[in-house]
């Protein structure tokens, strides 16, 4: 039933994603590209730029959208209450007792060591990016690209959403010259 | 310490709907101008929460924001529907999740839609080819982030070590992620196990 498989889709990453929404991005992909099937990288990339470019949290964007094309409006509820009431609940209920404990050694060691497993899906999946972006525009262009927006991302310090645009407009032009 | 006392405060009537009102102006701002994922909205919900409305103390914001970071899902929602929940109830963690997560995922659906529209034309295909390298690099610098915290919080030495491990047991053993990290949670949580008090 599809709207199981959305539910397990988004409460895994929701449940593991141990450091904010950008943690559960390569896990949400894990489930949607690699398990599923719902959509391949390069449609994943588009989700997840215009994710980047849109305000408000990026984990709920991906989980509403991915839902709603999946199982509609049904689909992107089911998908936002799996990926926000775990958490959310968790910490409802366990707020006045972890409390006491959040300066404890074992709670604080859950995220530093998580982190690395974070890096190494985000990094394998950055490496799958730059694989399918020379796939489908060649080595050159997409060298050109990753070099002028990390200029202008991390250096220029320009708003993602404006690069976005900018990567839009270059991506329409050069089609017709 | 966080005191309880405020949700028992569930508004009826008037005070009710004026409590949700808020929270919904709150939450609001705080998602539709919160550029660059929930992380980032943090200072937003600062300043609706702790200066603006006063809900509560700057000792209590921090001590949720901590205590949020430490579990997991994304933070932005934990933090409206908490702070929501103490404000007004039940109600008033529902007006706020609304509000912080609705009006964007909208946008998101209407502008996909109709870039999937146009999909078959060449120039469209080729705007959204040219979007992958610009993910490919937002992805690249989330990574470095992750690493560089990584290396600050365990110190360098570890952090290479356990990040070499991981990549190997994720990427040429291909573990799927939910086993490694609940593997993880198993061996920090367990009580009887003794840890190195240095990390």
């Amino acid at each position: 039933m599809i709207y199981w498989s959305i539910f397990l889709a988004f409460f895994i990453p929701g449940i593991l994603g141990y450091g904010g929404g950008p943690a559960s991005i390569p896990l949400v992909e894990k489930e949607v590209v690699d398990r599923y099937g719902w959509m391949n990288t390069q449609e994943f990339g588009e989700v997840l730029a215009l994710g980047n470019a849109l305000p408000g949290p990026i984990a709920t964007k991906m989980a509403g959208y991915i839902g709603y094309m999946e199982g509609g409006v049904l689909g992107a509820a089911v998908a936002l209450f799996a990926s926000i009431a775990p958490s959310l609940f968790l910490m409802l209920i366990l707020m006045a007792t972890l409390m006491k404990y959040k300066d404890s050694m074992q709670v604080k060691n859950i995220t530093k060591l998580i982190r690395p497993v974070i890096a190494v899906l985000l990094g394998a999946m950055t490496l799958q990016f730059f694989m399918t972006s020379k796939e489908s525009t060649g080595s050159i262009q997409t060298i050109v690209l990753i070099v002028a927006s990390y200029w202008l991302l991390e250096i220029r310090k320009i708003h993602p959403a404006f690069v976005i645009g900018l990567a839009l407009a270059y991506g329409a032009i050069s089609s017709f010259i | 310490m966080v005191t309880e006392g405020k949700t028992r405060g569930k508004g009826s009537g008037v005070s009710g709907l004026k409590k949700n009102a808020d929270i919904f102006a709150a939450f609001f701002r705080v998602g539709i101008l919160g550029f660059g994922g929930g992380p980032s909205a943090i200072p937003l919900f600062h300043r609706e929460a702790v200066t603006k409305y006063k809900w509560m103390t700057d000792d209590e914001f921090g001590d949720t924001l901590a205590l949020g970071n430490t579990m997991p899902g994304p933070i932005a929602t934990k933090m409206a529907g908490y702070i929501g929940y103490r404000v007004n109830g039940i109600i008033g963690s529902l007006v706020a999740l609304f509000a912080s997560v609705v009006p964007t995922v909208f946008l998101m659906i209407l502008l996909l839609g109709v870039l999937q529209q146009f999909k078959d034309l060449a120039w469209v295909n080729n705007m959204s080819a040219a979007v992958v390298p610009v993910v490919g690099v937002m992805l690249a610098v989330m990574t470095w982030d992750f690493l560089k915290k990584s290396g600050e919080s365990l110190g360098w030495m570890r952090a290479v070590l356990m990040t070499i491990v991981f990549a190997i047991l994720l990427e040429v053993l291909h573990i799927h992620p939910a086993i490694l990290i609940m593997g993880i949670l198993i061996i920090v949580l367990l009580p009887f196990k003794k840890r190195g008090g240095t990390m």
